[in-house]
Parts: structure tokens; sequence; C-alpha cells
């Protein structure tokens, strides 16, 4: 039989489904129900790593989350590589494909064992830190080497092609763990008729049930669990959620809980599921029922694979009927710790000695194990483990000075597994997320959660390990928190438990220094005498221990070490572990995949795309496209062969010879209304408003109340108390919520509302020589330049539809910019296309467009400006309203001291002295070109164009004082050595006397 | 992620709808024009950072776009109150 280790009878695996699955290559048989950990056991292959720094070979040491060697890579497909996947969470499945993730040049060879060997002087405590630090040239190469060496798994170089989701939750009562205090909390609060979610991170519910031998009503465990399972999941009011974890606890009893849908059913997740869920749980109250992790002792060589902790071989046995040995030493500092010997032996095997750091143990399971004649010797303890791949025997020796000293004699017994228990602690993790620090309660040896921290709590992660404290306080908690009533509490014997004992390191007869390793904390191969160095160098601080020596820093954040690294770090101090403390506990509890994070968010659904009404047009016409926050806008229309150079000078030379057609829908439109809407503008704008008659149309500065400009835009005024604001396309909702700041906040008194109508309007612009031409055949109207001038808009049909045109130039050339209600935009953006046609009508995109308002020297917010830059400092001065009556936003700002001082960055144009050289954007501009670096920088390039129409470069820039020194020079140093000069001039290239947007 | 009551939707409602807008309570100088560069430099710039309970505005941005005012503890994150705008906080220093 391959599966050696495997019971004959017994366990909660099906044995008439049998999966096949590989490790390192090498084909396995196990059985539905198995995790990746227990399969292996079952074969015998117990050899899943090599540590992190020593290269020490590595077995299966639990049987939960809390395992910190058996982490491996999983992936059938180069796609579906998944790092860091514990053995002992991941359930079997037919095809699973599983390596180790540690180990160079192999899991069998490990280079860096051979510096393990050597006494490990040459990677003492702080190694890294000791070799970051010098010769810091060196850095580069230690890494490339450490990274390799450390062997953390690797993530795929493909896509994942699994989907992920999140979904949002909302109960009275999230219960976390679905153990006897979890099905007991659950279902008294689902009685009390309250919303329930049950989240528990394996595949089946029941907690510790699903390995005890403990009756309840007189029945197995496991049956009560069943009924109680099956009672919540026909309740309306109950959501069941198994391979669920609550990863992290976050403000105002927001949970995140992730929940693997398919991880257990194949290498991908079949058709049309996901992968992952993470559900996003709202809760009115949140209750721990996490239970307890069991802490290993530490003694020497206790790394060596077949060193388990005490309950998991307990797991194994009950749960996966795979006993990992034959003959079994233990050693306990608590009365729980007997269990596994008494499982063992019930299962067939032989323990060869339990160990009991105590002196005088009376308690229930002690008096069991002596019954089963297992041989017992009290105040003794495991002090070394004999084997070099696995376990062949362990020393013993008789402890002294309650446990603090090993007498000098020893012996040694023979084993192939060896199973210790610590205590237990808590899994306290989700109560200190938030910040609150758990707190030592010596009686149960464990750090329990603050009483401050919010979260109900019952069961092992109190501390109370009995079935029928557990039950009681369950019921208790949640009847008290809800105010209802608890439910009764079933029948369990009550068993007489013995004090357990304050032991964590046992102590080697030859002193910790002089001991074979001691390690604490295996995935960072922390030693007890690596803490004890950390603590004579002088690191006081729990924080600063665990980050000298990484304990805890791995991907198990340290659940089996943390306690027992505190413990020996507080000895080492002289102080109790009370005062020395916890380091943080941060989420996620267990590592969480990017996929669950993200979720659908991913690909075309990462950030909505938005289309104008005109999108169809665009694409069937070859347009390129450019992001202009999420709006999709055509940047250019290339005709065959054209380069984006070309295409935009055909652009911008046939709007100035004949018509060009801009699709504007994207710029933002806020509709005002009210009778407090003219004294709005006034006050949010820089310009006077007052005197804006309807039908018009005025091109407003928007400062913030530094003085700084922050958006611009043309409104026109619709009515007596109606305007259609337009804002950057940018800067759409950013003004939005600036209006209704102030009209909330600070006018409530003015009386106006806005809406945004961004959306309700398709805005097409037809501009050029012959726009007007292109319009009269669409329109009814009279849009002679005598009855339609300039900043004029009015109401008409254009092509059959009812719409605006507004008489605005952004090009410099005579435009309409014509409004018609968004569905209507394409027919309408076609009749113009149609009409249009005689003209060879041109549609242009976003580059055009720029290059065009650069020839005339328009400004674009966010480009030529950046929060620095005010109205004066653009030469706007002519659009600031510095007499109206009331006090503007951004006016005083204006006027602060350093607003108004001389020599500022001011905008001003750029010719380069070589008509062809186009400067770049950004480029830094100076004076004086001898001058000393670093050079004093006089301002830079903020737009800078090829214009076709000008036939040259043409630039804008910021330049200190640049208004004062119109026709000087100013020179651009570049990468290459060349200086690059410039005169500065004014900003507007094309027609300077504006006759042709007035034409 | 904080769960916040709006004053004007009269529910709970997660913190993605909303934004923060900082401190709370800043009236703007009723005559800008004649404050000082230090008055109106503390008007624009300076905010108090306690450790405590702290009032500041936020909006309803995605839900009724209101803005209101919300006491927050700054290092347990507790909301103790929301409150319309133009009302007084009951919580707090300055409560």
């Amino acid at each position: 039989m391959s599966q050696k280790f495997r019971l004959t009878d017994g366990g909660r695996i099906d044995r008439d489904q049998p999966v096949r699955f590989t490790y390192r290559g090498k084909r396995y048989k196990g059985f539905k129900g198995d995790t990746l950990a227990s399969a292996m056991l079952a074969n015998g292959q117990n050899l899943v790593g090599r540590s992190f720094k020593y290269g020490r070979p590595r077995g299966i040491m639990a049987a939960g989350a809390d395992e910190p060697n058996a982490i491996l890579q999983l992936g059938a497909t180069e796609a579906t590589q998944v790092p860091n996947v514990r053995a002992t969470q991941q359930e079997v499945f037919e095809g699973l494909v599983s390596d180790p993730v540690a180990g160079w040049p192999s899991v069998d060879f490990d280079l860096k064992s051979i510096a393990g060997t050597l006494g490990g002087k040459l990677m003492p405590v702080g190694f890294y830190y000791k070799t970051f630090m010098w010769p810091a040239k060196l850095w580069m190469t230690y890494e490339k080497f450490i990274r390799k060496a450390a062997g953390l798994g690797r993530s795929p170089l493909e896509n994942d092609p699994d989907q992920y989701d999140k979904m949002n939750q909302y109960c009275d009562l999230l219960v976390v763990g679905a153990g006897p205090a979890g099905l007991m909390a659950a279902l008294t609060a689902a009685k009390a008729g309250r919303r329930v979610i049950l989240a528990d991170e394996q595949a089946e519910m029941g907690g510790s049930l699903l390995s005890s031998d403990q009756q309840i009503d007189g029945q197995p465990a496991m049956q009560w669990a069943e009924s109680v399972l099956a009672d919540l999941s026909a309740m309306a009011n109950v959501t069941l959620l198994p391979r669920a974890t609550a990863t992290g606890y976050h403000d105002h009893n927001f949970v995140t809980v992730v929940e693997r849908r398919t991880e257990h059913l194949a290498d991908q997740a079949p058709k049309g599921q996901v992968r992952n869920r993470l559900h996003r749980v709202r809760a009115g109250q949140v209750m721990l029922c996490t239970g307890a992790h069991e802490r290993p002792l530490v003694y020497g060589n206790n790394d060596l694979p077949g060193c388990m902790v005490a309950g998991a071989v307990s797991t194994y046995i009950h749960r996966y009927a795979v006993r990992p040995g034959q003959v079994l030493a233990l050693c306990t500092a608590n009365d729980y710790g007997y269990q596994a010997a008494i499982d063992w032996h019930r299962a067939g095997g032989q323990v060869s000695v339990i160990c009991d750091t105590r002196d005088n143990p009376t308690g229930e399971l002690f008096q069991q194990a002596k019954a089963l004649g297992i041989s017992i010797k009290t105040g003794h303890g495991i002090v070394d483990v004999i084997g070099s791949k696995s376990v062949r025997g362990v020393v013993i020796a008789e402890l002294a000075d309650q446990g603090r000293r090993a007498r000098p004699r020893t012996e040694n017994v023979v084993a192939d597994c060896v199973a210790t228990s610590g205590g237990f602690s808590p899994v306290v993790h989700l109560s200190a997320h938030l910040g609150q620090k758990p707190i030592w309660n010596p009686d149960v040896l464990g750090f329990v959660p603050n009483p401050d921290c919010g979260l109900l709590s019952a069961g092992g992660v109190q501390g109370h390990y009995e079935l029928d404290a557990v039950l009681s306080g369950a019921t208790q908690a949640v009847a008290a928190a809800f105010d209802c009533s608890p439910i009764a509490v079933p029948a369990v014997a009550t068993r007489h438990i013995d004090a357990p004992m304050g032991m964590f390191l046992i102590p080697h007869p030859a002193g910790t220094s002089q001991a074979p390793k001691q390690f604490v904390d295996y995935q960072n191969d922390v030693t007890a005498s690596g803490i004890q160095l950390a603590c004579r160098e002088g690191f006081e601080s729990i924080e600063h221990v665990k980050r000298y020596t990484a304990l805890g820093f791995g991907t198990d954040q340290g659940k089996l070490s943390n306690i027992n690294g505190v413990a020996i770090a507080a000895q080492a101090q002289g102080k109790s572990i009370a005062d020395t403390g916890t380091t943080m506990f941060r989420p996620n509890y267990t590592p969480v995949a990017f996929g669950a994070v993200v979720g659908r968010d991913v690909g075309e659904l990462f950030d909505p795309k938005r289309y104008t009404a005109m999108q169809p047009w665009h694409q069937a016409n070859g347009a390129a496209f450019e992001d202009v926050g999420q709006w999709k806008r055509p940047w250019y229309f290339p005709k065959a062969g054209e380069s984006m150079h070309d295409a935009v000078n055909r652009e911008a030379k046939a709007v100035r010879t004949s018509v060009g057609i801009l699709d504007a829908s994207t710029l933002g439109k806020i509709d005002v209304q009210g009778p407090g809407a003219r004294e709005f503008m006034n006050r949010v704008y820089t310009n006077g408003w007052a005197k804006l008659d309807v039908g018009k149309c005025r091109y407003g500065l928007m400062c913030g109340e530094d003085g700084m400009l922050f958006d611009d835009g043309v409104t026109a005024c619709l009515g007596d108390n109606h305007f259609l604001m337009t804002t950057t396309t940018g800067g759409a909702a950013r003004v939005y919520e600036w209006l209704e700041l102030w009209a909330q906040t600070e006018w409530p008194d003015l009386e106006v509302y806005f809406n945004t109508v961004t959306d309700h309007w398709a805005t097409c612009t037809i501009s050029g020589p012959n726009a007007r031409k292109v319009l009269e055949k669409v329109t009814d109207l009279d849009v002679s330049n005598e009855h339609f001038k300039f900043m004029d808009w009015k109401a008409a049909e254009v092509a059959g539809v009812p719409g605006r045109i507004f008489r605005i130039s952004f090009t410099g050339e005579t435009s309409f910019e014509i409004n018609v209600p968004a569905h209507y935009g394409l027919h309408v953006w076609q009749a113009l296309i149609d009409a249009g046609q005689e003209y060879d009508i041109t549609p242009y995109g976003t580059e055009t467009m720029h290059v065009l308002r650069a020839e005339k020297g328009f400004i674009i917010a966010g480009q030529d400006t950046d929060g620095s830059v005010h109205p004066y400092d653009l030469g706007m001065g002519w659009a600031v309203g510095m007499k109206k009556p009331f006090s503007f936003i951004g006016k005083r700002g204006m006027q602060r001291q350093d607003c108004v001082r001389e020599n500022r960055k001011q905008l001003v144009g750029l010719k380069t002295k070589d008509p062809k050289f186009v400067l770049e954007e950004g480029a830094q501009a100076v004076f004086d070109t001898q001058a000393q670096i670093p050079m004093p920088m006089v301002g830079h390039v903020t737009s800078s164009y090829w214009s076709p129409n000008c036939e040259r470069s043409i630039a804008m820039g910021v330049i200190k004082g640049g208004l004062t020194r119109m026709g000087e020079s100013v020179f651009f140093p570049q990468k290459d050595g060349r200086v690059i000069e410039a005169e500065i001039c004014s900003p507007v290239f094309f027609d300077p006397e504006g006759e042709r947007q007035n034409g | 992620m904080l769960h916040i009551y709006c004053p004007y939707c009269e529910e709970h409602r997660e913190e993605e709808e909303f934004h923060a807008k900082g401190e709370a309570h800043i009236a703007r100088p009723a005559d800008p024009d004649n404050t000082t560069d230090t008055e109106w430099g503390d008007y624009l710039y300076f905010r108090k950072n306690p450790r405590g309970l702290h009032h500041e505005m936020w909006v309803h941005a995605l839900g009724c776009r209101k803005f209101f005012n919300v006491t927050r503890h700054t290092v347990t994150y507790e909301i103790l109150e929301t409150y319309k705008m133009g009302e007084q906080p009951t919580q707090g220093a300055d409560a």
C-alpha cells in the first residue's frame, strides 16, 4: 500500500474517492477530504522544504493556518501558479500539482545547510541588517542571492485566468469560527431572529470537535455539531460560509472575509465560477470564536521532520486517519498534550515516552494515559532530537528549579515522531487589528482579547478550553449582547484539568548558547539563542527584537512562535511576559490573493470608460483615442499612411483654411439656476457677471481661496436666473463639488441649485472660415455675423433637432458649438459631416485642438497652470473684477505678499531661434548659460507644438518676470549638451488682432 | 472603512459614498479685503490636528450631495455624532 501511514479505518476522508496529486514531480494518492499535508503524511512524504536561512530540512508541524513549514507552490500551468499555499489548508483534488518553494539547488541538498552546520556563525541573528549595512555596494549582490536562497515562492509570469468577485454583506452578528463556541453563538442569535453570518476557514465546520473524542448529549461531539449545522442551514436568517477566512477587522465592525470557492476543486476554477469571493461584511456585532493555536515547546533540533505540535497529531489521526509514524515521544506542559499520546496509542501506535515538565500531574487525561500503560516521566523534558533528515529518537533530561534548568544526566529514547504541547495561544489577531493590544492572562498562559477591542468572544480565544465552559460562555455572551435568551447548553461531561505550567523553552543541560539549535520561529529560522543574543546586544522593546531577529515575519506571521519568542525575550531581560507584551497584529490574518482584493475590477472593468454619443462614427472613421480622465476622446483622425504628425498638420490647416469639426461633448456642463444664481457666479468667478444679458456667453476664471487658478470655461446666460456653466473635461466633478460646497456651507442664503448635465448634451464644434456656411445648411436660424455675434448663444433647430448654438471659439476661428440632446448627437454630427462635404469638412481631435488653441495663446487649466499660478501670472488681469462689491473667491488670496511680488513666474510665449526646433514640454529654462551648476532655474515650458499654420515651432511657458522681459532670450539646456535659445514673446502666435473669430 | 450616518438621508452608509473635506466650522472671514496676510493665511492653511475628538466636514458625494459635520475620534475612529450644516456639535472640547 502506498499510503503506508494511513489507518485502515476512521477519519473524515472518503475512501471511495481516491485522488492523485503530484509533489516535486512525483505522483501520490490521497482521498477526497484530505488536505495536501495529510495526504503527504499518509504517503510518508514529510520533507516539505528547506529553511529560510540555514537550509535545514523541514517537515509538517501543524494541521491548520498556523503551519510554518509546509508552504508550497501550487499550479499545474504557468498561469495558475500560486505561491505560499499552506499544505495544511489546501484540500487535495485530482491533478493537483505542488512543489516546495524553499531549497536551492534542491530540497534534498541545500547549499545553505553547510552554513547552518558550521554552528551558525556565518549567519548570526541580525545577519541581514549587518550584511545590508556594509559595504553598501554589495547589497545588490546579496539581495539576489538572498531572494533565491530564501525560497519565498514565485508569482506566475502569465495573467491569472481565474475570476474573483466581491460581495457586500450585512448582518446583526458575524461569528468568526464554527467550532463549539461559534456554533453555539450562531444558534443563539439565529433563534432570537437575528441575521447571522457564520464564517469558518475550514472545509468542514465544527472546529475542534472534528478531531475530538468527547461526547455531547451522550453522542459523539460531531453529531451534535452536525445537527446544529442542519438547524442553522435551514434558517433563512443565517448564512454559512465554509472555507471563508475572516482576514481583517476594520473600523466600525467592517470585516473582510475571503471565501475560497473553488481552490479545492481544481487547478483552475470551473467555468462560470469564481476562485475567491471577498465578502465585505458590515456587522452589528462581531464575535470571535477563533479558538487557540497550540504552541510547540522549544527544544534542541526541534525542527527535524517528524517534530509536530501535539494537537496536530490528534487531528491527523481523527480527521484524516493518518498516524504520522510508529513510535511517538511526547512532551507537554499541560493536561491536553496527553490527548495526542492517547490517540496515538488507540490508533495502534507505540508511545515510547511522555515527558511532563510538571512534577505532579493528576488530571483526567494523565490518568487515562497512565491506565494505558504509557511510560510517563514527570518533571522531565525533551531536550534534543536525534536524526539527520528525520527523527530517530529523543534525548530527555530531568528538570530542576521549577523547570529553569536541566540536569546533566540524559537518556536517549527511540521515536520517529515527536509531539509537544507548551500550551495554547488564543487566536486574538482580529481583536488587535485596530490597535487594541491583547492582555496577558497568567491563569491560561496566553494573551486574550483586550476588553476594549469592541468584539464579542467566547471559547478558546478567551482561554476557555473545556466544552461546558465554552458552550455556556458562547450562548451567554450573545444573549447579553442582543438582550435575548441564552439557549440550553447540551450535556457535557466535566473533566478534572490541572493547571498548565508556564514552560516555553525547555532548558538544555549545556545551556542555551551551547545547545543544539532550538528553533522558535521556523519560517524565519529564529532560535532561542538568537533572541537571547538580540537582548544582549541591547534590543529591549519586543518590536525591536522582532525586527532584528525577524521573529514572526513570515507568511505565518508567527502564529506558533510569537508567544515563545516573547517569553524567551522576557526571561532574557528579567521581565514578565505581561510587561514585554506582544508585537502588533495587522491584517491580513492569512495571506490573501491579489485577485480576491481586486475582484472584478480588472481589465475592461478596472475603470469605467466614458464615450460620447458620436463614438460609433469616430471608430468607423479610424480615430486614434486618448484618455482624458475616464473619457475616450478622439486624439486625431489619421488617413491611410499618415503619421500622427501628418494628420495633426492636415487637420490644423483645414480648420484655418476651410472648416473642421470637433466632438466637444466631454466638456463639463453644469446647469445653475435660482434667484441667487447670478450673484453666486459673481462670487465663484473672478470676473463680473452682473451685466451679462440673457443670450450672451462669457469666459470665466475660477480660483481657489489662495488666488490660484484651478478651472476655466465659458458660461452662458440662459435666463435671468439660469446659467449653463462649462468646465474643463477633467475638472467637471471637482468644480461641481466646489460649487455645492460654497452654496451649502458659506452662502446658504443664496438660493441656487446645480445639476450636472455633461452627459445630457452632445456637442459638435464646427470651426473655420466656412463654418457658417456649413451651419446655414442645417438650420433655419439667421447665423449671419450681424444677427449672431461672437459670444452670443441662440436656441435653434439643427438638422431637425432642437438645441442650443453657442458662438464661442477655442480655435480663434469663426466657431459654433452646437449642443443637442445626447441621443441625437450622432445624427446631428452626421448631418454636419454631410453638409460640410462640399467644404471638405475635416474631423479633428484633441491634439489639433491643442495646437490651434496654442497658436492663439489660449491656456489649458492644469497644463499651463499647476496650482501656483494666478490670473495676473497668466497675463489675464482683464478677467479679474477687482471692483466687484463682493470679495469673490480668490480675490484676497491673489493679493497676498507673495502673489504681488516682482519676478513671479509668468506665462509667456516662447519662440525658438531655430524655428524647426520644438521644445520639450517641461524643459527647464535658465537666463545665464554660464551660471555655476546647479544653475538657477527660472521657469519651464508648459505647452509646445509644431504649428503648421505659423510654419514654425511655438511654445508657452512660465518664466520669472516673463511679462516684463518681452524680446529677451531665455535658454534651455538639453540632455545632449546643446543649449536651445528662445525669445520671450506674446503667447498669441496667430491672428493677434482676433479678426477671424469675430468675422 | 468607516460607517457614516448621513444626517440628511438618515441612514448609515459606507465610507465609499463620502468625501472627507477637512476640519469643520472654519468660517470665511466676513470682510476678506480687510484681513492681514497672517489672518488670511490662518484661514487658508492652518488646521487643527488633534489626538482625540475632531469636528470635520464630509460630503455625501455619491448620495444626496449634502455637506455635513462629523465628530470623530482621531485615534479610535469612533464617530460620536453627525450633524447638519449650521448645527453645533454636542461632543468635544468646543461643543
